[in-house]
């Protein structure tokens, strides 16, 4: 007689489908998961008990390494918090070009998730047509700063370095080919029958659901809550431009595919119309003392990262090194739900399941 | 090199010369390890995505012969791309055991080189050679995919000097 | 229609905060016709800060600065968020009772936000009436602080449908810190609450599932802990 049993599966840490190091112990019976726990940690590197001990303008390459596909976020929302509480003014230029850079990052990252979501699902190319666009990025923040992965671009009070001769024509260049390519990558793979089986209608959750949890970005967005913090709460210059907060009503790997594939699209139209209006010339950084002391007191900053949303706490003592420093790291919150998603779904699902919360580790972990 | 075979005449020998190619048994293998050096896909942080990017349509490492394989099992050279933790250090030493010999360690960015920048931290292994023997140590954070190729090639002509002389490289 | 939702909203918010202050105003009136009751109401609120004042004094700490701080500049210009601080208070103090927190400030800082800072007694109680009566459904932060003379549970809350946010804090005791879990209320507290008990040491009694997630159960003191000393230095 044939029967199932109980099976322990242990997936990870070293696992091509985690994006990193990442371990689910998983209980399954049959092909159905019964439990699944998420074991977390593996490159937590205790930034923020380094961070006690560093200026502000040191801690900045630290966060360039937390969200690896994002970091112009990161150095945004650390440079933003103290700029909050010390009560600098950042220069048009500089704004100008930090929003070009967050969104070109914006999409950069969500072409890595594009690629390798796909890459997990069984599709080889598209992972491949994802590179060859984010290298085109890669290559334009590159000639900005002279890094490819850890920028280290911002600085409190504006940007380090300015725009060199022929980059932002270069810039405007990108956009309409990258509108093409992605017309191209609908094409190629959002009408594909096999794949909207393997995402449609798996894991699924409501809108309660997703508050309860904490979720944001496209994976809030998906259940059709139009939260988006350069909307909400406009920070920089955000409400200089207009464009549409891409929401679905589903709530499942389908929608939120779709929603970051239309954030690519918001992004290009951001990009767009700061190129437009670049101004011409003007500082790029503010005056602020060489070493900054943000006055005694706390602050807790969001912004709005490719992954949701990104937070920094600072507790000053009036020091140059802050108190205590605090990320709120989105891929950490959005993770806690995929137990609960696991649960009762069918093995094959779990890597569509996990792929399209779209985590990055080292945020995961701090 | 002189060969004295009886009974073969000149124009046979130049033949020969053209056709035979004489080596140690040692230096074919070096040979042949070098060249389908397969990297198992152990991405741990930043530098990962660089790896990713060596694998990718830019870069494309396969024309190295250098596929990345995902099991431990399958691979023998083992790129240590990001930091290692403390949590991380004894699940590396498991899968290089679970590498069939001969295998070889890539230490890639400063991280796995010797901490990085998380060098005073508390979580983090100052070094992935307190666990693994390393082979080549690439720096940067992150190295840049062409840094990482480099790297490929300077392990490859490490296992062919090897072969050849005997020696082993430190 | 996005700009159109938001200046709906916009004016909604607006009306509200007028309602409010009306009804307040209305209110004071009323006491103030009634007895003494609103000089009574004054002085507790002076003599809170006062105490606030004291007790920052006492500690020389991060806060003491922003209390100050408020204090100076309030004079000067209040915060468009005062009303909706006021509007909290008056509910909690119906709700949970008028000691239930130790002070309540407008942080300047950090974009104007209302904060709380309750009693490690009463910390769920306004959790509760936070989320229930006042519509606080997303958690956005939880951590802890390590202040060397106590230990601060710092709770960021958002509310989606009235776009407010809110900061609950709470000071524990540094040796033995201790606080209910808000899980029960937000399920998004589960991680976040591991990891401060994970980092600092705080135990979050009611937990479900209260482990070191980022370190591993075998890990000797809390790294996040201005005391910390690693056991296994040079590794």
């Amino acid at each position: 007689m044939l029967r199932t049993e109980e099976m322990l599966l242990n997936v990870g840490p070293q696992h091509p489908s985690t994006h990193g190091v990442f371990r689910l112990v998983i209980k399954i019976e049959g092909e159905i998961i019964k439990e699944a726990t998420p074991v977390i940690g593996y490159l937590h590197r205790g930034t923020e008990k380094l961070a006690e001990n560093l200026q502000y303008t040191q801690i900045i390459p630290y966060t360039d390494r937390m969200d690896y596909l994002a970091a112009m976020t990161n150095n945004y929302v650390l440079c933003h918090a103290v700029e909050t509480m010390a009560n600098i003014t950042v220069p048009d230029r500089a704004e100008y070009l930090r929003v070009i850079t967050m969104e070109l990052g914006r999409i950069a990252s969500h072409l890595v998730w594009w690629g390798t979501y796909l890459l997990d699902l069984g599709a080889t190319s598209p992972f491949l047509y994802a590179f060859r666009e984010r290298e085109m990025i890669i290559n334009l923040l590159n000639e900005l700063c002279g890094a490819r992965l850890t920028f280290n671009y911002m600085r409190v009070g504006g940007v380090k370095w300015d725009a060199p001769d022929g980059w932002l024509e270069k810039v405007a260049e990108f956009i309409p080919y990258m509108r093409e390519q992605l017309h191209g990558y609908h094409q190629l793979v959002t009408g594909n029958e096999i794949f909207l089986n393997r995402v449609k209608g798996v894991g699924t959750y409501t809108r309660e659901e997703a508050i309860a949890y904490s979720l944001s970005g496209a994976n809030l967005r998906c259940t059709g809550v139009k939260r988006d913090l350069r909307k909400d709460e406009p920070y920089s210059i955000y409400n200089r431009f207009s464009f549409g907060v891409p929401t679905r009503e589903a709530g499942d790997a389908w929608s939120r595919y779709e929603c970051r594939m239309e954030e690519i699209e918001e992004s290009l139209k951001i990009l767009e119309q700061a190129v437009a209006q670049f101004p011409s010339d003007g500082p790029i950084l503010a005056k602020v003392p060489k070493i900054i002391k943000p006055p005694k007191g706390e602050a807790f900053i969001r912004i709005e990262s490719p992954r949701g949303e990104i937070g920094c706490y600072i507790a000053s003592d009036g020091k140059k090194e802050p108190y205590r420093l605090k990320f709120r790291r989105p891929s950490f919150y959005n993770l806690q739900i995929l137990p609960k998603l696991l649960e009762g779904e069918n093995m094959a699902n779990l890597i569509a399941i996990l792929g399209a919360i779209d985590i990055v580790l080292g945020e995961v972990d701090g | 090199m002189e060969m004295n075979v009886p009974g073969v005449t000149d124009a046979e020998l130049h033949e020969l010369r053209q056709s035979v190619f004489l080596s140690t048994l040692e230096q074919l293998k070096g040979w042949a390890r070098s060249n389908s050096l397969w990297p198992m896909t152990f991405g741990l942080a930043c530098c990962a995505i660089e790896m990713m990017g060596v694998g990718s349509s830019h870069y494309d490492l396969d024309r190295f012969g250098s596929f990345f394989r995902t099991s431990p099992r399958q691979s023998d050279v083992m790129i240590v791309s990001g930091t290692v933790t403390k949590k991380m250090a004894p699940i590396l030493r498991r899968l290089y055991d679970q590498m069939p010999e001969p295998k070889w360690v890539i230490a890639m960015g400063s991280c796995a080189t010797a901490g990085g920048p998380y060098v005073y931290s508390y979580s983090v292994v100052k070094g992935v050679d307190q666990i693994v023997p390393v082979d080549v140590y690439i720096p940067g954070c992150p190295p840049n995919p062409a840094a990482l190729i480099y790297g490929i090639h300077k392990l490859k002509e490490k296992i062919r000097y090897e072969a050849k002389t005997g020696k082993r490289v430190m | 229609m996005d700009k159109n939702e938001l200046t709906r909203l916009k004016k909604e918010a607006a009306e509200k905060a007028k309602a409010a202050a009306i009804k307040r105003r209305q209110e004071k009136e009323r006491q103030a016709s009634e007895s003494g009751q609103d000089l009574e109401l004054a002085k507790k609120k002076a003599a809170a800060a006062a105490k606030a004042k004291a007790a920052a004094a006492a500690r020389a700490k991060a806060k003491a600065a922003s209390t100050e701080k408020k204090e100076e500049e309030s004079s000067v210009e209040p915060s468009p968020n005062e009303p909706l601080l006021q509007r909290y208070i008056q509910i909690i103090e119906r709700q949970v009772g008028t000691d239930s927190y130790e002070e309540y400030y407008i942080n300047r800082l950090s974009k104007d936000v209302p904060t709380i800072l309750a009693k490690p007694h009463t910390y769920m109680d306004i959790a509760q009436v936070l989320k229930q009566q006042l519509h606080f459904d997303f958690l956005a932060e939880l951590h802890g602080t390590d202040f060397e003379t106590h230990i601060e549970v710092y709770v960021y809350l958002c509310s989606l449908q009235n776009g407010q946010s809110v900061v609950l804090k709470v000071k524990l005791d540094r040796d033995n810190p201790m606080i209910p879990s808000l899980v029960p209320l937000w399920k998004g507290a589960d991680w976040p609450e591991c990891e401060a008990y994970d980092l600092i040491g705080i135990k979050f009694s009611g937990h479900p599932n209260l482990k070191r997630i980022l370190l591993g159960e075998d890990w000797i003191g809390y790294p996040l802990r201005k005391d910390y000393k690693p056991h296994d230095e040079g590794v």
